[in-house]
Parts: C-alpha cells; sequence; structure tokens
C-alpha cells in the first residue's frame, strides 16, 4: 500500500471527525446521544479527536429508560468521569411513574414513551439543535438511505420523501429556529469497522459485550436477561448461560447471543463468521415489518 | 482487516437490467448478506417476480419504494473483502433521478454501468456515464449483464463495448473496462466464467479490489480550508480542518487567504501526539508558527501553487429542486467551509443529457444540467472541479427554504467570460473588480510573484510623502507607482483600479480630501486592500510618515513581514 494512502479505519475516522466538526462549527447548540453502547465509546473517541486538545464542545445526553443493565449506568458515571465530560440524563419519569413498563405495555408502546418521547421532550427542553447518533447505515434497511445531515421538522420527524441531496462533503446545515437536524457521523462504519477500530484504539466498552456465564432465560431462540423483574412464562427456569450482548439497551429487548468470545480478537473472528445481523437480537426491531422506519418516522433515532 | 483500502463505488439502474441482482449477488459473495436477512426476504409480505432469492430486495429499503418497486432515492451498501472495504451508493437510473445518481457519484472512485446484454447501450446507460464524467468518477466499469440470455455471445460483448467507448471518447469518459456477466447466475462476478472462454480479462469483483483508489489525489498542492478554530485556553489556538490535497509537515511554508501572509506551521498536534506529517484526506489540527488570526472558511495554501481567488467563475449546475431557479435571485452558496451570498449570473446553455446538445434556457428545472456563469458576493479561493473534487465542488442553497437546490462544479475560466474594462461610466459597486475577474491569472498569482498584495493608498495633502513612500516601498523590492494629478483627480480612482488589478500598489496622491473619489477608489481596490489615512493621523516628519504607512500596510497583510525582506526572502 501506498505509504499515503489511508487504511478504511483511518478514512473513515477523518470523514467522522469532519461531520463533527462542521456540525460545533455551523450550529449553536449541538448534543451528542450518548447510548453507553460500543458505537457510543467510538463516537467520543472520536470527538475526543476532533477537539483535541480543547474538551468536548458538547455535553453528552443519555435517555435513562431505567430497564437498561446495571452494568452499563456504572460503565457510564465511570468513563465519564475520566472524559471530563458534561453528561445530562433524561428519564420520562412520568411514564415511569404511570408504570410505563415493556412486560405490561409491549416493545413498541414501551420504547414510544420511554425512548422517542423522553428524546423529543429532551433535545426540546435543552434547546438543541443539533443531535448526534451513532447510527449507521448497515444496522438496517430504512437506515441505508438516511443522509449524515438528517432534517427534523418541528415535531421531530423525519420524512424520507422530503430528504435534502448530500453531495460531497458539502453538508447544508441550514434550519429555522424549532427545526433540527440529527447527525450520524458514523454513517459510512459496518459494525465490523466499529469492533476494528475499537481494537485498534482500545477504546473501553461495556464488559456485558464479552462472553462469561450469565443467568438467562431462553424463550424461542431467545436468551433474555434476568434483570428488572422479567416474569416467567410457565415453566420456564433461569439458567446459566455462557452468552454475551452483540448490541446494547433495555435489558427485555436486547437479547443476548450464546458465544465464547471472551476478548477482542475472539469477537472479531466470531463476527467474521457470523451470519446474522446485530440489530437481530434486538427485539423492537422485529414487531412488524418495516418497524424501524415507523420509529424514525416519528422522531426515534 | 485494519490495513485494507477504501473503495466508494455507485450504480445506477432500473429493475429490468439488474443493477438490484447485481449488488445483491456481490453483498451475498462477499458474505455481506446475513442469515437473517436472508431469511426475511424470504417471508417477506410482498410479492414481486420470484426466484429462489430475490436479491434486489436486499437494497429496496424503505416501505414506500418496497410497494412501489422501484428505488427512488441513493441508498448506500457496505460489503468487504479481505483486500478492500466498499461503500455502494446504489442509485435509481430514471431520467427523473439525474439528482439522485449526481449525488452518490459525487463522492465514487467508480462507477459500475449496466448495460443489458439483450438491448445494447440505452439512453439511460448513456445517463448515467454522462453524469459519471460530470461527476469526475476516475474509473468507469461496463458490466454488459444478462450474458446468459444471449448465449454468452462475443459478437455482443465486441458490439456493444464499440458502441459504448464511441460515447464515451464523445464525453471525454477515460479509465473503461469492460465485463460481461450474469449477475443472476454468478458469472465473470467472483471467478472466471467457463461460459466465457474469449474473455480474458480478470472478474468484476476482482477488479474492484485492485483498481487504484484516490488517483485523483494531489499532493503536490496544499490546500487546507480552515474548517473551525480550537482556542481550549488563551496560549493555543489550532486551526482544524481536513486537507483537501497536500502534505503538511512541521515547518512547511503556507500562505493563509485571503490575507496572503506567509508564514510556518510550527506543529500539526493530535490526540495521538504530534504528527510529522500529515495528508489527504486527514483530518487535522495545525498551529502556526505566527500569531495570524485565521477564521472559518480562511485557507492556508502552497505559496507557490496558489488557488484562483475570485467573484465570478464558470460552472456545470445541476439542478436539484423541482422547484425552477436561475438568475436573479440571491442564493447561499457553500463551497469548502466558506458559505456567501451568490446568484447565477447567466446560463450559458443548458446540456440535453439525451443528446448532449446546448440548449438555450432561461431557467433551470428539476434534473436538467447548465453551464453557468456564478457570481459571489465575497472571493471564494477554487481550483477547477476536474482538478480537485473538494475544491471545486459547491451546493446552493435556497435561503427561504433552506433546501439545497442545485449541486455545482467549478470549470477552469473560459475566454467568452472576458468583457470589455468600461473605465468611464463605471458603477460603485463596494466590491473589486469585476472584470477583470475574467482573467486567467489571480490575484493570489501576482502575490506570488511579485511577494506582496495589490493595494490601493489614498494620501491627502503630503506628496512628498507619496514619493517618500514610493522609494520606500521599491526598495522593499515591491511594484509600485505614484498616481498624482491635481485637475484630473477624479480619473484617479479608475487609474487605482487598473494598477491595483495589475497587481501594483497604487499611490493616489491629492492635493485635497474627496470624500466621494476615495469611496469610489475604496472600491476599485483588488481584494479590498484599501489604505486611507487621514493627513491629520500622520506624523509631521516625512520619514515617520512613511514608517506609519508601510506598518499599516504590513497590518492589511499587503507586505510580507518586514523581517523576512530584511533577511532577503522578500521576493
Amino acid at each position: 500500500m501506498d505509504s499515503r494512502t489511508l487504511s478504511h479505519l483511518r478514512a473513515l475516522e477523518a470523514e467522522s471527525i469532519h461531520i463533527m466538526r462542521e456540525v460545533v462549527a455551523e450550529f449553536a447548540k449541538p448534543v451528542m446521544m450518548y447510548s453507553i453502547g460500543k458505537d457510543s465509546s467510538v463516537m467520543v473517541r472520536l470527538a475526543q479527536k476532533a477537539f483535541y486538545p480543547g474538551k468536548l464542545p458538547f455535553p453528552l445526553l443519555h435517555i435513562d429508560t431505567t430497564y437498561e443493565f446495571q452494568e452499563m449506568i456504572e460503565f457510564r458515571d465511570q468513563f465519564v468521569k475520566e472524559l471530563d465530560a458534561e453528561l445530562i440524563v433524561h428519564t420520562n419519569t412520568k411514564a415511569i411513574e404511570e408504570g410505563a413498563n415493556p412486560f405490561k405495555l409491549g416493545t413498541i408502546k414501551c420504547c414510544a414513551l420511554l425512548r422517542t418521547r423522553a428524546l423529543l421532550d429532551a433535545l426540546e427542553a435543552g434547546g438543541y439543535d443539533a443531535a448526534f447518533g451513532g447510527a449507521r447505515r448497515d444496522e438496517e434497511k430504512s437506515r441505508s438511505k438516511e443522509r449524515v445531515f438528517s432534517f427534523r421538522d418541528k415535531f421531530g420527524q423525519w420524512d424520507p420523501k422530503t430528504q435534502r441531496p448530500e453531495m460531497w462533503s458539502l453538508y447544508n446545515s441550514k434550519v429555522d429556529k424549532g427545526e433540527s437536524i440529527r447527525v450520524f457521523p458514523l454513517s459510512n462504519w459496518t459494525e465490523m469497522d466499529v469492533w476494528s477500530y475499537i481494537d485498534l484504539e482500545n477504546i473501553p466498552i461495556v464488559p456485558l459485550y464479552f462472553a462469561k456465564e450469565r443467568e438467562m432465560v431462553v424463550r424461542d431462540n431467545q436468551i433474555i436477561p434476568l434483570e428488572h423483574d422479567m416474569p416467567f412464562a410457565p415453566g420456564e427456569k433461569p439458567q446459566m448461560v455462557m452468552s454475551r450482548m452483540r448490541s446494547l439497551g433495555c435489558t427485555y429487548c436486547t437479547g443476548a447471543i450464546a458465544s465464547d468470545a471472551a476478548t477482542m480478537p475472539e469477537i472479531i473472528t466470531e463476527l467474521v463468521q457470523f451470519r446474522r445481523s446485530e440489530r437481530e437480537n434486538r427485539i423492537i426491531d422485529h414487531d412488524q415489518e418495516g418497524s424501524m422506519e415507523l420509529k424514525k418516522r416519528e422522531g426515534y433515532f | 482487516m485494519s490495513e485494507s483500502q477504501l473503495l466508494r463505488f455507485s450504480t445506477a439502474g432500473s429493475v429490468d437490467d439488474g443493477k438490484s441482482t447485481l449488488i445483491g449477488r456481490l453483498l451475498f459473495e462477499a458474505k455481506g448478506v446475513y442469515e437473517d436477512q436472508m431469511a426475511a426476504l424470504q417471508k417477506s409480505t410482498l410479492n414481486r417476480s420470484t426466484g429462489p432469492i430475490d436479491f434486489s430486495l436486499l437494497t429496496d429499503g424503505l416501505r414506500a419504494e418496497r410497494e412501489q418497486g422501484i428505488t427512488i432515492d441513493v441508498a448506500y451498501r457496505y460489503f468487504a473483502t479481505p483486500q478492500r472495504k466498499f461503500i455502494i451508493a446504489d442509485t435509481p437510473g430514471h431520467e427523473q433521478y439525474t439528482r439522485n445518481m449526481a449525488t452518490g457519484a459525487s463522492t465514487a472512485d467508480l462507477a459500475i454501468v449496466l448495460i443489458d446484454a439483450r438491448k445494447g447501450v440505452l439512453p439511460q446507460s448513456r445517463r448515467h456515464a454522462y453524469i459519471a464524467s460530470l461527476l469526475g468518477i476516475p474509473y468507469i466499469a461496463v458490466a454488459v449483464n444478462k450474458m446468459d440470455l444471449v448465449e454468452f455471445s462475443e459478437t455482443v460483448f465486441n458490439q456493444i463495448r464499440a458502441d459504448f467507448s464511441a460515447y464515451a471518447a464523445e464525453i471525454g469518459l477515460r479509465n473503461l473496462t469492460y465485463f460481461p456477466i450474469s449477475a443472476l447466475d454468478g458469472d465473470n462476478i467472483v471467478e472466471p466464467s467457463a461460459r466465457t472462454p474469449w474473455f480474458t480479462g480478470t472478474p468484476l469483483l476482482a477488479h474492484l479490489e485492485s483498481v487504484p483508489v484516490a488517483e485523483d489525489r494531489n499532493f503536490e498542492e496544499l490546500r487546507f480550508p480552515v474548517q473551525y478554530v480550537i482556542r481550549p485556553t488563551l496560549d493555543f489556538r489550532g486551526y482544524a480542518g481536513q486537507l483537501a490535497a497536500g502534505i503538511l509537515r512541521p515547518g512547511d511554508e503556507v500562505m493563509s487567504l485571503p490575507a496572503g501572509r506567509i508564514t510556518r506551521v510550527k506543529e500539526l498536534p493530535s490526540f495521538d501526539g504530534p504528527l510529522t506529517e500529515a495528508f489527504s484526506p486527514m483530518s487535522i489540527t495545525v498551529v502556526l508558527e505566527d500569531e495570524i488570526d485565521l477564521s472559518r472558511g480562511d485557507m492556508l495554501v502552497d505559496p507557490n501553487h496558489v488557488p484562483h481567488v475570485s467573484r465570478r467563475f464558470a460552472a456545470k449546475l445541476v439542478w436539484m429542486l423541482d422547484e425552477a431557479g436561475g438568475p436573479g435571485r440571491p442564493y447561499l452558496l457553500k463551497h469548502a467551509t466558506q458559505t456567501v451570498t451568490a446568484e447565477i449570473r447567466r446560463i450559458r446553455h443548458r446540456v440535453d443529457i439525451n443528446t448532449l446538445e446546448n440548449v438555450p434556457a432561461e431557467q433551470l428545472e428539476l434534473n436538467e444540467i447548465a453551464a453557468v456563469i456564478m457570481e459571489t458576493r465575497r472571493p471564494l479561493y477554487f481550483d477547477a472541479y476536474a482538478k480537485n473534487r473538494a475544491m471545486g465542488g459547491f451546493i446552493l442553497i435556497d435561503p427561504i427554504t433552506n433546501l439545497t437546490v442545485a449541486a455545482g462544479m467549478i470549470e477552469e475560466s473560459t475566454p467568452d467570460l472576458v468583457e470589455p474594462l468600461q473605465l468611464r461610466n463605471l458603477e460603485f459597486t463596494g466590491e473589486s473588480s469585476e472584470a477583470a475577474d475574467e482573467t486567467q491569472l489571480t490575484n493570489a498569482e501576482r502575490f506570488a510573484r511579485a511577494g506582496h498584495y495589490p493595494a490601493t493608498v489614498w494620501l491627502t495633502a503630503r506628496r512628498g510623502v507619496a514619493y517618500l513612500l514610493e522609494r520606500r516601498l521599491f526598495d522593499l523590492g515591491c511594484q509600485v507607482h505614484v498616481l498624482a494629478d491635481d485637475s484630473e483627480s477624479h480619473l484617479l480612482p479608475e487609474l487605482s483600479r487598473v494598477l491595483s488589478n495589475a497587481g501594483l500598489i497604487a499611490i493616489c496622491s491629492i492635493a485635497s480630501p474627496d470624500a466621494a473619489e476615495s469611496d469610489r477608489a475604496a472600491g476599485f481596490a483588488a481584494l479590498n486592500r484599501f489604505l486611507e489615512v487621514p493627513a491629520k493621523e500622520l506624523p509631521s516628519r516625512d520619514d515617520d510618515a512613511v514608517e506609519v504607512l508601510v506598518k499599516r500596510l504590513e497590518d492589511l497583510g499587503v507586505l510580507r513581514r518586514k523581517d523576512r525582506f530584511e533577511r532577503g526572502e522578500g521576493i
């Protein structure tokens, strides 16, 4: 390879850093969505590089559904402390007080209240005109056509039919008051790129990504963690399963996968052999055909 | 894996010519399709053309599109082989989707042009090729598909190759490679096909894995648009941006635009430690030796190879909005890291994408392509698009609706733009000279030759100072000339304009204050470099007055720094 050709990871890195700087230069009040997952860890590292030696010029925003793994929250607090970044945690407390939970409402309604609604409220409360998200186009079909700068109307909604064309790396950042954009610096990354970059850069991630014996319920080929008093179906019993999380979210809605991959190289090897896409273990995306697109139209990340 | 390269390619075509099948095939062969996605396809509730696996369903994303059975927007797809990671910009091929095709082509290193072997070169393939050429895609892979339906005929393949090559020559398309394939059966995709023994080329995927990437990169001429200023403390000022061209190392001499100041790179700090070298397209941070104040939109360039600096230029536009537009309306123009008010001064002609004929046009409709003259409120620093995509591409934004209305590609200056300079009856524009913008030379080039920027100095009363300043500047190596004519002083602004356009420093000396004339001269001064110091603010000793004026010219960025002149490095 020519010594002046960037590897694909460094080319993606340069593109993502360019996107982040463009947003900070052109928007009044950006915020970075922080989901605690591996993609968020990568986003934060890219932001550190983009603004070095300065600190992150925007706060991190975590939408806490209260149904996420305890290990995630512990990781978050430690990570943010070491980073010396500003963290904003927002919860739809009203819905939770009224008893919203996935067991009772089903995943679609629960997600609408605890994630989408909470997110829109938090963005409005903060007056943010740009919000970084870690979504990638390889995750799901409806994402493959979404722009890097994804325009949202006054209600935070996405209209796939009126997306602005995106030429070269010239992003149109003009919005009126009350409107905003979602920005996806990892648009062109794949799951493999994210893992390879975490390995290359030695980026800290939540231990749940690494395989270990965990107490689980196995239901319809899904391996479901036990946290948050998940109700058992008749005849179900918890069992120890050597498993790991491929993506993170609320405990009930994030299925684990059976895996022995306990180190970074093992995860990457597993991924090469893997024949299933990462969101498959996310129960929400399988609720109905095109469910992610419907959620996104309503304002979900 | 972490050392593989990135290749971006675009595809265009309709459902019929097997484009989606080809992409599905590439994803499948490279294991870019997951089992659950395959399973979801097989259980998909939407019924269309059936076969064992309908690969095309993999690439049609949105509900509305799946229902209509056509791809209506750019979709991005990813796959990797041990050699490379690939980004596919998958775009629809219908005429009304020129916009999407151009979007997908804008970042592509290579385009796959699909041709149905049964139908030969259709208008759609020609459109795609034309857009590939317009958007400057360096490599073209022509995939003659459905060879299985023409019994893998070498004659058919050769005829299509001859037809397409003739068209490609007409539009100046280079680096073409042809492949006889069957996307459905997999012939010549990954392995050489036994059914085309006459074909001696490599399979398509092997070509994608080996074609040189980013051939068009320019490492010679530094172009660093300042994107953002990093100032965490009072002692640190870093200029952040992505290198559009060139290489930077600590110690390198750079020129800032628009000021024209020369300084050196002090260091290239990064999260991973200081860099010893950075090259395009890295995103970096630059700290300069001298405290010069740059902001977003400014640019650092190679002092020996400066870009064009102009408010007027010729460009090709692709109209992207369903509402027509054209001359006489204000737009925002975003180029590199600068956004300026602009207008389409004139539509030279529209290009009929099917016949390649130039057609007169008053305004532009969705998906139309035109050659135009653009004018901006402030100068842009640019290179021709054909030379550097990042330095020659721009978008137009409607300032009312905020929508992106057009994409533009700046062309080399064209001779028919030259308009005669009128000395009489010039309107005061408050901007630098317009007619001079059509020259092939730029002020920055003149600067590089002369060692200073053009300027106009307006002096009242002190004629002796004017001539002493001329002597002093001349001794510093400047090209300078005094204009003094008390009886025809109304001519001085026009004359100073001619001198400043020629790259000289014009010293206008008049007997008594005349605000109207000095305003006119200020409006004509190239790059707005105009210096007027009221007589009462100048020291009474002539020598001291000259030193004050030299200092003020330095502050204006007209002169290189004094110590450089004294070290003999000035010119």
